[in-house]
């Protein structure tokens, strides 16, 4: 455990030393701001589902860039080489990596905060949806990242791992818009296989456990699979 | 008898059909010093991969400090000191944080965390470089940050992988100086292509070639089964052949072996012998005899040269040729001259450690006496098949 966290603190850590995390948040933040302030001003509701709305989206896109070089650049440095011979489990490795990130996304969300503050200033902002939707985009965003970071484990290089885990997040983003094309017991099938489905109940306001085991499923899975590639170079 | 600190029984690894490990046992005691050596892709990584447990033998077993590698790695890992090839570590940290680090990921924390930053910044000498960022150092510097987090718990056992590869002859001193300095109380194997590295540094060594291990002996021993000095001579070419002056060569008494092989850009013919046993290329009466020989015969003698045996022989005998029997005559893998100038350059330092007798009988028994690996007692196929290339450079 005390390594697990050691590890996420040097992940955490080594994001601010290098310019991802200040791009990634910063053109997050920007584009947040920009939709969502956008439609504040036209519909002029004290509300913040437009950014529950955007937010996904963007990190659809930016969750594979605050993962790919998690596991990819350290296979290719062969910093991993170092790290996987140090007296501790695999899986402390992952999760660390995991967490590391994943505190990255939570600085992201703290600082998304100012919007709806800001409209709590200009309005009666009701914070009960905002509170559960701030629950909701942690665990959406968490499993996005450890697709991510799966996508990372697969690959010796970023470019590969972005795109991989892009293309992964967007599959379960978008997974519950085919549905009407198909047959009622695949589609809903597909419908809670998707992150949206999930995701719009609690912001909403609802907090259903299962959306919430949903999620962690999904990061529990993709978190497990990434084990296994990390520990598959034993025997390759 | 020694406590082992390493066991390898009949480590194999395989990649799909191809062996880049076959079957290599040994033994390291406590407090010695091993080099491994060979080529690249034969293997020392991979064995040093399997030590560490980052990867798992395909067959065959290890214990390191009493733990067996594939049931207790935890154990056999937190024994060990790992820097591996080429140094990787996190460019962008600083020197200090990336010491705090790798001291957290051994448990070491509070008092005894900060003891062992200051021991192993004294080890390594990183005082001045404390604040800088990894990537920014020189490669001696990081080469050295690579030793410290290696050193930073203590481990009875280091393992490192080509610790001097790149640095510059200063910076190898330096940093052969801190592993002599550390194998002192440590168990350590390190791996290396530079053999006058090995005679420098290390107390044993192993040669492994295509995946098998075909030496297990001191760098004295080893050396001295090449430990015969052989002449080299170069005649024009004009008016002679390769056929003719090697005929020529063969009628000489006290010469056992001839390779004789033609440039004909520079014009030359050039020939290596070997001198029969009890015999010496550096007694005079051998060199005069071919003098003699060669310019009664109208051949033009423009070079004759006593080629000192050396380590680097010994390794190009066992790692060219694999282990094929052909105990009857000890040759001398030497061929080209470019090589015959490595071997100087090699002799020039091995002369400082004074391992290089030069009387053949006692090279040959010792030759015999090298039965610790598979194949060691198995000198090298004859010459001529032998590649040109230079390992060093491979």
């Amino acid at each position: 455990m005390q390594h697990t966290l050691t590890i996420a603190r040097r992940q955490f850590r080594a994001y601010f030393d290098g310019p991802v995390a200040y791009i990634v948040v910063c053109t997050a933040l920007l584009i947040l701001g920009a939709f969502f302030w956008n439609t504040f001003f036209l519909f002029g509701r004290a509300t913040a589902r437009e950014m529950f709305n955007f937010l996904p989206i963007i990190m659809i896109l930016g969750a594979p860039a605050m993962t790919m070089n998690l596991l990819a650049e350290e296979k290719r440095t062969g910093t991993i080489e170092l790290l996987a011979t140090m007296p501790i489990r695999d899986s402390a490795i992952i999760i660390g990596k995991f967490l590391g990130v994943l505190g990255l996304y939570a600085v992201m969300l703290a600082l998304t905060l100012t919007y709806p503050y800001s409209v709590a200033r200009l309005g009666d902002l009701d914070w009960g949806p905002v509170i559960t939707g701030y629950l909701g985009l942690l665990l959406q965003g968490g499993a996005m990242l450890a697709l991510g970071l799966l996508a990372s484990s697969w690959t010796q290089n970023q470019i590969v791992a972005y795109f991989v885990g892009a293309s992964l997040c967007f599959g379960f983003w978008i997974i519950d818009r085919f549905i009407v094309f198909m047959p009622a017991g695949v589609a809903s099938v597909f419908e809670w296989l998707s992150f949206d489905y999930h995701f719009q109940s609690m912001a909403r306001g609802v907090i259903d456990t299962r959306d919430v085991v949903y999620f962690l499923s999904v990061i529990g899975l993709a978190l497990g699979l990434a084990f296994r590639s990390l520990e598959s170079r034993r025997w390759s | 008898m020694h406590e082992a600190m390493i066991e390898a029984n009949g480590l194999s690894k395989r990649y799909g059909e191809a062996y880049a490990l076959r079957d290599v046992s040994f033994r390291v005691n406590k407090g010695e010093v091993l080099g491994f050596l060979g080529p690249n892709g034969a293997g020392k990584t991979t064995t040093m991969k399997l030590l560490t447990c980052f990867m798992a033998p395909s067959s065959g077993s290890a214990r390191v400090n009493g733990c067996e590698i594939g049931s207790d790695s935890l154990g056999a890992r937190a024994a060990i000191g790992y820097l591996p090839e080429s140094t990787p570590l996190y460019t962008e940290m600083l020197v200090n944080d990336y010491l705090e680090f790798a001291g957290q990921m051994r448990g070491l924390k509070g008092h005894p965390l900060v003891k062992a930053m200051r021991r192993v910044i004294e080890q390594a000498s990183l005082g001045d470089v404390l604040g800088k960022s990894i990537g920014q150092l020189s490669k001696g510097y990081r080469q050295r940050v690579g030793l410290a987090q290696a050193l930073i718990h203590e481990p009875p056992i280091l393992i490192l992988d080509e610790p001097m590869s790149g640095l510059d002859p200063n910076q190898a001193v330096e940093i052969r100086d801190v592993i002599r300095d550390i194998g002192k109380e440590r168990t350590v194997i390190l791996s290396t292509h530079n053999l006058a590295e090995v005679q420098v540094t290390c107390g044993r060594v192993l040669i492994i070639a295509k995946g098998r291990l075909v030496a297990d002996d001191t760098p004295d021993t080893l050396q001295a089964r090449a430990g015969q000095v052989l002449l080299e001579l170069e005649v024009l070419s004009e008016g002679t052949s390769v056929a003719a002056l090697k005929s020529l060569l063969d009628a000489l008494p006290g010469i056992r072996q001839v390779q004789v092989s033609a440039d004909p850009e520079a014009g030359l013919l050039r020939a290596v012998l070997t001198p029969a046993a009890g015999r010496d290329g550096a007694d005079h009466a051998a060199r005069a005899a071919v003098f003699r020989a060669v310019s009664a015969a109208g051949v033009t003698l423009v070079g004759l040269r006593q080629l000192q045996g050396s380590l680097e022989q010994v390794f190009r005998e066992l790692t060219l040729s694999g282990p094929q029997g052909d105990s009857a005559h000890h040759t001398h893998a030497l061929t080209d001259p470019g090589n015959a100038q490595a071997l100087d350059s090699v002799h020039a330092e091995t002369a400082l450690s004074d391992t290089t007798p030069s009387d053949a009988t006692s090279a040959d028994a010792a030759s015999s006496g090298v039965g610790a690996g598979p194949a060691a007692s198995e000198p090298a196929q004859k010459v001529s098949s032998a590649p040109v290339d230079d390992p060093q450079n491979r």
